[in-house]
């Protein structure tokens, strides 16, 4: 009898893992929706919880360190502020040479700040929440980056938040284009499961002739990053299938593991 | 078991798969994250009944699929396996002792995650896989095995601070006594 109870919730358990993996792709969306609001009242005490020691080392900075820090924010947002001055006049004087020749104008980016709320429990792998979702204006397959350079791309999007696809998860793929004369184009692939900060640079050409340290960018290729996100900087490149491709080993710019806060760039 | 004891495996169940994805310490530190929802499998099939089990198992494994980029359900499986197999084996198995705690959780917690990745490989998933998935898995054991006899000392103790005690029967009867000598 006891066995025979096991055996039924045995089956009770394939069944319904079964009628799960059955649905259609929105309904199982909805679901994971769902069972995923489940944590929200959550996060509000984890992110109280994250920012204790923060307050806690706010509290005890002395007056004098934080005159020196407020001192040095001065200096560096009026060396911005200066910076912006020049992006602005060389902003429009390339509107107006792309509207000379006749070309598109380049529409500035729409950016949106949103916090990390959580990463993937699983170790293989690389995604992390957004407290942006579809009411803040995101949608599927918006590019994700930060002041140093790319972090991936949102890959579902839910009314209060969204899942951000990284760079080093397999899922996510970019054509990029190395800063060399020859401007060799490749696609950034997923490194190591270990570690987060290396990425590969696959299918550049035979002769790509690169050297360590040359910079990465988006190549605008694919549709989904536009032309000169920073991505990395090359670290070593090997021959790979009988020399028919190069394959770079790309150091990213961002530290995907520590990522705290980050810009939805909206279309 | 309990009503008590089975709202606390669901509640630790739900608390574990939260804290494995607000902290990312483990991860930052040993380069893998410690899934706890196999010890708690482990808790469960050697204290609880097939129900419990079943019910740690999907619920336990939706809330982790939902929160990861993992397919819906797919973890469902392979903890029920873990889970179905130690409740049918539990006759045997001295869980009171730390040794067998630490054994049975580090089995659970390196077959849980190679169940999963398997079942992602069959369903035409690309999980991250690599030499250093070797590193994780291995962190993942340790870090099972380490975490179950500490998830079955808090079960022990919370269920003598929340429980009640059970009323113990003596052969003392006042009423019988006999008093000796002069009153």
């Amino acid at each position: 009898m006891f066995k025979q109870k096991n055996y039924l919730a045995l089956g009770a358990v394939i069944l319904v893992a079964l009628l799960i993996f059955s649905l259609p792709p929105r309904a199982t969306g909805r679901l994971k929706m769902a069972i995923g609001s489940l944590f929200l009242p959550l996060l509000g005490l984890a992110s109280t919880a994250q920012q204790l020691p923060v307050a806690a080392a706010d509290a005890v900075l002395s007056r004098r360190e934080l005159l020196q820090l407020a001192e040095n924010l001065r200096r560096e947002n009026d060396q911005l502020k200066v910076m912006a001055l020049q992006t602005g006049a060389t902003a429009r004087e390339n509107d107006q040479l792309r509207s000379a020749l006749g070309w598109q104008r380049q529409v500035p980016w729409k950016l949106k700040l949103a916090k990390v709320i959580m990463r993937d429990p699983a170790n293989w792998w690389r995604t992390v929440e957004i407290d942006l979702g579809s009411r803040d204006g995101i949608t599927d397959n918006l590019p994700v980056l930060t002041a140093d350079g790319l972090v991936g791309r949102v890959s579902s999007v839910w009314p209060t938040h969204s899942q951000v696809v990284l760079l080093s998860d397999p899922n996510c793929k970019a054509s990029a284009l190395v800063e060399n004369p020859a401007h060799d184009t490749g696609v950034i692939n997923a490194g190591g499961p270990l570690d987060n900060s290396f990425v590969q640079l696959t299918y550049l050409s035979g002769s790509a002739n690169l050297k360590p340290g040359q910079g990465v960018i988006t190549s605008g290729l694919g549709g989904i990053f536009p032309k000169g996100i920073p991505i990395g900087q090359v670290v070593d490149s090997r021959p790979v299938e009988f020399g028919l491709y190069t394959e770079a080993r790309v150091k990213l710019f961002v530290n995907l593991g520590a990522l705290e806060q980050v810009w939805v760039l909206l279309k | 078991m309990t009503a008590l004891n089975s709202i606390l495996i669901f509640a630790a169940a739900f608390l574990a798969v939260f804290g494995e994805a607000a902290l990312s310490a483990p991860r930052n530190l040993l380069g893998a994250q410690v899934d706890l929802l196999p010890v708690l499998m482990v808790y469960a099939a050697l204290n609880a009944n097939i129900t419990i089990v079943a019910l740690l198992a999907i619920f336990g494994g939706l809330w982790f699929d939902a929160l990861s980029a993992n397919p819906l359900g797919v973890t469902i499986l392979p903890l029920f396996a873990v889970g179905f197999v130690i409740l049918s084996q539990r006759e045997f198995i001295l869980h009171k002792l730390s040794f067998a705690q630490i054994v049975l959780g580090a089995v659970a917690c390196a077959v849980v995650p190679a169940l999963t990745v398997l079942l992602l490989l069959t369903g035409g998933g690309q999980p991250l896989l690599g030499w250093g998935s070797l590193w994780q898995w291995l962190v993942m054991t340790a870090g099972g095995a380490v975490a179950t006899p500490v998830i079955f000392a808090m079960f022990d103790w919370c269920n003598h601070a929340l429980g009640y005690k059970p009323r113990t029967e003596t052969s003392f009867r006042p009423d019988r006594e006999i008093h000796r000598g002069r009153k």
